[in-house]
């Protein structure tokens, strides 16, 4: 075979550019799953195929890296997965400093992706990086490490000579010869990396590997090719001159008999003799057994250098057992990628379809259903297919909580160390599953909240143990379903919040807080603009900024926050969301002409009163007695000024509503019924108005308000 | 037309050997490890399989070695995608009875050639 014909490659006929897109979300996501299993990592006691997973991902990276010429990412996950061989293949143990500089590895990765992909970041140094990696694949612990020799030194020892002909020299494949070229002295040596490149880039011209080199000006390289002398020096002249080449041969070409098992090769590919499948192969031969062991007449002796551990090798790769593993990618076989604004466009005409439905369904009710039976049935039919097909068409937008819990392992662990402290992050539900748009919403203020926890809530590690806890804090990180929302929790069991120290701050900023507050009115005082606890503001969080945006934003997304906290015990901060924005389960309520929408979520319950027993107080403000409590009133027809025409009549119905902790009674004249909505946005499609959240469409095709409990109810408070 | 099963678990590298093979004027059945290809082959007609060696569930080595098992992939060629071309490696794709290996990576018009090599 004649090497060498990269003309023959046709390289220019194609265009990859176009697999780029797919290959950054790609690695993004090796990159995530890698990460989490490094955290998840037990070094002591680590897993055969969670060794084969974690190597996987950055083997599937360096594929595509080097197949679509983003040199820089090739070389480090290279290095990577170099180091993660080993691991795998037990010649080396996993150790902490390992688990750091791969996910060092996998932060640099990231910024060189995000370069890649045209966004405006700060390259990482990834140099040293190789340099760390390719110092703990070799088995020395760094001389930073000396803490742990003992692991790290007893391990390669057993496994050391199988090892070193696979990393000293890889077999050389027949009909090629191995040379060492050596590079230098130059002025600026990374001229040299592009001889490396070069190997890269041209198919067919061979492998190449770094040998270490004493002196900085220079460089030694590895080669194996088919390529003769003076087709290599033609090729390295076009980057480094000459005279600082020189090409030594370190193997001779290897004997023609070696050639003989593969039928048909070069540098890149070959056949095997007589195997299955070859055009020409006598159908007998193929059709024989193919050995499990390599049996004589098949494996014939010249290359024999093959050792049995080498044979072994790829075993562990062969027998993947996981369920982890294998569920996945059974998930993997069986998704599709569609563009976020198709399903959007799904959903909004699911929308408009539930609309009309309603309608017709409000008209059929004038019909006769004796006479008219056919068509009522058939819009039975619709009815349910209605329903069906817009839970299906929600469902695709939901995804599950994983996706931002995932995240978190890693930022505590950065900045638990950075505080000194010790901390643990559990997390329950991540299989809950969440409308898109909102899970995108929710990591920042989670974030957040996660990070208040650790640097405010829980103590450092000494006065933890004086208080009797353990060493290191717990939070707590749950999502669960309730009702028609979902209930995200973060808790800590650090030292909660105080009383008296809130409220003495309170008054300090000038926030009104009379003893007389509830508890649950306490902690949501820390929601205050400006409002910080922290003795002293560190750069973590603490700010004085932060929660009170917190809030802002879940109460954007239609949700909910509450603190729950002990002092000494720990704090709980529960953030209630709707399943989706898109759709709500609503309370009809009528009040004189018109006709309103209470998130069925935020209703606590409703009652029939006595005009009696609502209590004018001061300011004309209006207070209702329930079970023995007093509880704000609010009329809706003065809220939005509704006219009405029967001056005797008022409302004779209480629904309570709850937001934020605290409950307001609304006045209504009559409960319609509890229906589904379908939200839309009022202020994109008409402008702000206050103490509403949106509009819907209702069966009749009259447009009804959503109301805004949490307004409402902080409206009762002033 | 003939008929390529395309086995990688990256999908990425599937999207790019699936253009550059449908662009040769073959048709592509792509599966995502060894487990889902051989499933695949049971009911595609296949020509050529295209494999990865390094997947979950089942690597290209365990694909080929099912594959001969049956009848209707005796004399299929099968190619292993491979990232090491050492002897190690290619005696391990003999003993399981691939047809040949391709080194990554490589470039498309490369596959294109070696694909014709053996079946046209």
């Amino acid at each position: 075979m004649t090497e060498m014909t990269h003309e023959s490659g046709g390289n220019g006929n194609f265009d990859l550019t176009q697999f780029y897109q797919i290959f950054f979300e790609e690695a993004g996501e090796n990159l995530d799953q890698m990460e989490q299993m490094l955290l998840a990592l037990d070094v002591d006691n680590a897993d055969d195929e969670e060794l084969n997973a974690i190597f996987r991902c950055a083997h599937s990276i360096k594929g595509g890296a080097a197949t679509f010429g983003f040199a820089d990412v090739a070389e480090l996950t290279h290095q990577m997965e170099s180091l993660l061989d080993k691991l795998r293949r037990h010649e080396l143990q996993p150790t902490p400093p390992m688990v750091d500089v791969l996910l060092e590895s996998s932060d640099a990765l990231k910024l060189l992706l995000a370069r890649h992909s045209g966004k405006d970041v700060a390259p990482p140094a990834t140099h040293a990086l190789v340099e760390r990696i390719s110092v703990l694949a070799s088995g020395e612990a760094p001389a930073s490490a000396a803490p742990a020799p003992a692991p790290v030194a007893a391990a390669p020892a057993p496994v050391a000579a199988p090892a070193a002909p696979l990393a000293v020299s890889a077999p050389v494949p027949a009909g090629s010869r191995e040379l060492e070229i050596h590079i230098g002295p130059l002025e600026q040596i990374t001229q040299a990396d592009s001889i490396a490149e070069l190997f890269r880039d041209i198919s067919g011209l061979g492998s190449i590997e770094a040998l270490p080199c004493d002196a900085a000006d220079r460089r030694i390289y590895r080669v194996v090719t088919t390529s003769s002398d003076a087709d290599l020096m033609d090729l390295f002249t076009f980057h480094v001159s000459k005279e600082h080449i020189n090409i030594i041969e370190r193997h001779a070409p290897a004997p023609k008999a070696a050639s003989k098992p593969l039928a048909n090769e070069g540098t890149d590919f070959g056949f095997f003799d007589d195997a299955p499948g070859l055009p020409g192969s006598a159908p007998a031969a193929a059709a024989a057994e193919p050995a499990p062991a390599p049996a004589p007449a098949v494996a014939p002796e010249p290359v024999a250098q093959v050792t049995p551990v080498a044979v072994a090798a790829p075993k562990p790769a062969a027998v993947p057992k996981a369920a982890p593993a294998a569920a996945q990618a059974s998930l993997e076989s069986s998704t599709l990628r569609v563009s976020v604004s198709k399903v959007d466009q799904l959903i909004n005409l699911v929308g408009e379809l539930v609309i009309t439905q309603a309608m017709l369904a409000q008209k059929s009710r004038e019909l006769d259903s004796a006479a008219n039976q056919p068509l009522l049935a058939g819009l039975a039919d619709l009815d349910r297919n209605t329903r069906d097909l817009q839970e299906a068409v929600m469902s695709i937008r939901m995804i599950p909580m994983s996706v931002v819990f995932n995240r978190f392992p890693r930022m505590l662990r950065d900045l638990a160390a950075k505080l000194g402290k010790k901390v643990e992050l559990i997390t329950h539900g991540e299989a809950t599953e969440l409308d898109k748009g909102l899970i995108e919403k929710i990591t920042d203020p989670l974030t957040h909240l996660i990070r208040n926890s650790c640097d405010h809530g829980i103590e450092m590690p000494d006065e933890r143990r004086a208080k009797g806890k353990t060493e290191h804090g717990n939070i707590t990180l749950s999502a669960s379903h309730q009702g028609g929302s979902i209930l995200i929790e973060v808790r800590d069991d650090g030292k909660g919040l105080s009383r008296e120290k809130l409220l003495r701050k309170a008054r300090e900023k000038g926030i009104d807080a009379p003893d007389s507050l509830s508890d649950g009115e306490v902690w949501s005082l820390i929601f205050a603009p400006g409002f910080s606890t922290a003795e002293e503001v560190t750069d973590v969080s603490g700010r004085g900024v932060g929660m009170d945006v917190v809030k802002k934003n879940i109460a954007s997304l239609g949700g909910t926050v509450e603190i729950d906290s002990a002092e000494g015990y720990g704090m709980s901060v529960k953030v209630r969301l709707p399943l989706t924005l898109a759709i709500m389960d609503g309370m009809t309520v009528r009040v004189s002409d018109e006709v309103y929408i209470l998130p069925l979520s935020s209703v606590v319950e409703s009652f029939q009163i006595n005009p009696k027993d609502i209590n004018t107080v001061a300011q004309g403000s209006q207070l209702v007695k329930v079970r023995e409590e007093y509880m704000p009133v609010i009329e809706l027809e003065r809220v939005f000024n509704v006219p009405r025409f029967e001056f005797n009549a008022a409302s004779p119905i209480m629904v309570v509503v709850e937001a934020e902790g605290s409950r307001v009674a609304l006045m209504v004249d009559e409960l319609l019924g509890q229906q589904q909505v379908v939200i839309k946005n009022l202020e994109s499609n008409y402008r702000k108005v206050p103490n509403v959240s949106g509009a819907t469409i209702l069966g009749d095709g009259k447009v009804a308000l959503i109301l805004d409990t949490s307004v409402l109810v902080r409206r009762s408070r002033h | 037309m003939q008929s390529i099963l395309a086995v990688d678990d990256s999908a990425s590298m599937r999207k790019m050997v699936a253009f550059t093979l449908t662009g040769a004027g073959f048709h592509v059945v792509e599966a995502v490890d060894g487990q889902d290809a051989f499933e695949k082959a049971q009911t595609h007609h296949i020509d050529l399989v295209l494999t990865d060696q390094n997947m979950p569930r089942l690597d290209g080595l365990g694909l080929t070695k099912k594959l001969r098992e049956s009848t209707k992939f005796k004399t299929t060629p099968i190619l292993i995608l491979t990232t090491e071309s050492s002897d190690a490696m290619k005696q391990a794709g003999r003993a399981a009875g691939a047809t040949g290996w391709l080194v990554k990576p490589f470039d498309p018009g490369r596959l294109i050639e070696v694909i014709q090599k053996v079946i046209r």
